[in-house]
């Protein structure tokens, strides 16, 4: 058995709700969300002596620690790339636990995405990272997420010949649940696959509603060992296993010269990882928050996870039954990135904390045991969480 | 509908460094370069600091014909979600050159809508202004 399996928790959560424009600098909301993640656990400052946090320009454990009196601290460090770091931040902080580096670790990512993101750079420079990668992509005119992935899934749609009128489908699930969940940008407001027919092209091959919703917020974890999680006042999310991949020929959100594009290998490996550690098979999962920057990344995961054949996964999504809320297998139940906003993977571990405690706004019922992976085509990390 | 740079906006310029500047300052020169192990004869795309095949550090530099197949591509159709400094719609794409290594760059001299994966092209040199010339790729007849 591995030694990690079932030794640590989420014992605590806070989200500092989602806008386009928060009005606050990253670090606020950072300590804003780990102040309630501190309240739902029934912890104080005093208790926490561990800190991983996203490795963003904007702030660092440094300045939250000290903004919120934090001291003893015995574990910190930062991680990156995205989705490829939410769930391997939860990953670290269980190993830290497990091996008694510290005893309540916080986890945290904090983005103003939606505002201060927005506003334009000097053009002129190199406005995207990591410089070796971006040196080769910015001066063509490659400098947004849409244009980047948009390459690997336009060869996703013709190697399988796909209709990617398909794609909607997500889309339409992804909305219907953020429409149930007033932490959504979308509260209220869902679409149809009609809508997504409809939605204008962006950037070819994607269509408007093909797009997760770019957000200001932040969410922070709680982290410790299953010993302490049982004398806590909320359920614990036990951790059953935690993965990461970073293949040969990786690069960030591109990776265009694997020899296949559109494998999602890291993807595969993580899968594999998480069912051994676990020790549990596809048929245990009960549902899936997986990465959802864009619609097409749900049938290509459903692939890679195993969940269906290669090049069946647009088969899988078609109508949107088996995916939905209702279904064999729910995807992204509070709306994922798509449907609720996108905090990059973390609010994709957030939804499965709430399915565990029975808290979400899409329930599904006798949930016991979910998988999340989120980063595609670079980093890609996973975690199964059981109640 | 071919592809245009719009005057007054910068064009992103490359961080040129150690590793690279071999590629760069061939640009320069009209000549298409690719990065290749002396040792085990790896062609590498782009430039690395080390073979990831033999781990030799002894680089060098060959030219290429600058002939390939476009081997995935996106279009830019919408005005605001490109970079402002190059008209939309336009083409971004990677061609799988004949020697084996695939290289980014813009599909030029088309209306993109009309780019396809296995399309045949070949290199063209841009001299976007006094500092930056880029290699671009045009469709060739078979
Ligand atoms: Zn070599």
């Amino acid at each position: 058995m591995d030694f990690l399996k079932d030794k640590a928790a989420i014992v605590g959560m806070g989200i500092y709700k989602f806008s386009k424009d928060s009005d606050l600098t990253e670090t606020d909301m950072a300590c804003r969300s780990i102040r309630s993640a501190l309240d739902d656990a029934g912890l104080t400052p005093d208790g926490i002596d561990g800190i991983i946090v996203y490795a963003e320009e904007d702030y660092d454990d440094i300045d939250i620690t000290r903004a919120m009196g934090i001291g003893n601290m015995t574990y910190y460090g930062d991680v990156r790339w995205d989705g490829g770091a939410s769930c391997s931040m939860v990953l670290r902080a269980a190993m830290a636990v497990a091996s008694g580096s510290a005893n309540y670790i916080v986890v945290v990512k904090s983005v103003n995405d939606a505002s201060l993101k927005r506003v334009k750079k000097d053009w002129g420079e190199l406005r995207s990272w990591p410089a070796a990668q971006e040196t080769f992509y910015n001066p063509y005119g490659l400098t947004s997420d849409d244009g980047r992935i948009g390459m690997n899934v336009r060869r996703y749609i013709h190697e399988h010949n796909i209709n990617s009128d398909s794609f909607g489908w997500v889309t339409q699930v992804l909305r219907e649940n953020g429409a149930k969940n007033p932490n959504s940008m979308f509260y209220e407001k869902p679409v149809s696959h009609k809508d997504y027919l409809e939605s204008k092209i962006k950037v070819e091959p994607f269509r408007e509603l093909d797009y997760s919703c770019p957000v200001d917020g932040s969410i922070a974890f709680i982290v410790a060992t299953a010993e302490k999680a049982k004398r806590l006042k909320r359920r614990p999310a036990y951790i059953m296993a935690g993965a990461q991949s970073m293949v040969k020929g990786t690069q960030f959100k591109t990776s265009y010269y694997k020899s296949s594009i559109t494998d999602l290998h890291a993807t595969e490996i993580v899968a594999k990882t998480l069912f051994e550690k676990s020790g549990v098979t596809h048929k245990d999962i009960d549902m899936l928050q997986i990465e959802d920057e864009f619609a097409p990344l749900v049938p290509m995961q459903l692939e890679s996870l195993g969940f269906c054949e290669r090049g069946k996964g647009v088969d899988f999504i078609e109508g949107g039954d088996r995916i939905s809320v209702s279904g064999e297998l729910p995807v992204n139940t509070s709306g994922g990135s798509i449907g609720e906003g996108n905090l990059h993977g973390m609010n994709h571990i957030a939804e499965a904390v709430n399915q565990l405690r029975e808290t979400s706004t899409s329930q599904v019922k006798d949930v016991e045991k979910i998988l999340v992976a989120t980063g595609v085509f670079g980093p890609t990390s996973g975690l199964i969480l059981r109640r | 509908m071919t592809f245009k740079y719009i005057p007054g906006i910068p064009l992103v310029h490359p961080v040129v460094d150690r590793c690279n500047r071999g590629f760069w300052e061939s640009i320069n020169n009209h000549v298409l370069s690719i990065q290749r192990c002396q040792t085990c004869g790896l062609r590498l795309h782009p430039p690395r600091p080390m073979c990831p095949r033999c781990l030799a550090t002894n680089m060098g530099w060959e030219p290429s014909p600058g002939r390939g197949v476009v081997h995935t591509w996106v279009n830019f159709v919408y005005d605001r979600a490109g970079y402002p400094g190059i008209k939309c719609p336009y083409a971004v794409a990677t061609v799988e050159l004949d020697e084996g290594v695939r290289i980014l760059s813009n599909i030029v001299e088309m209306d993109p809508a009309d780019v396809y994966i296995g399309m045949p092209v070949e290199a063209v040199f841009t001299d976007v202004n006094k500092e930056l010339t880029l290699v671009h790729f045009k469709k060739r007849d078979k």
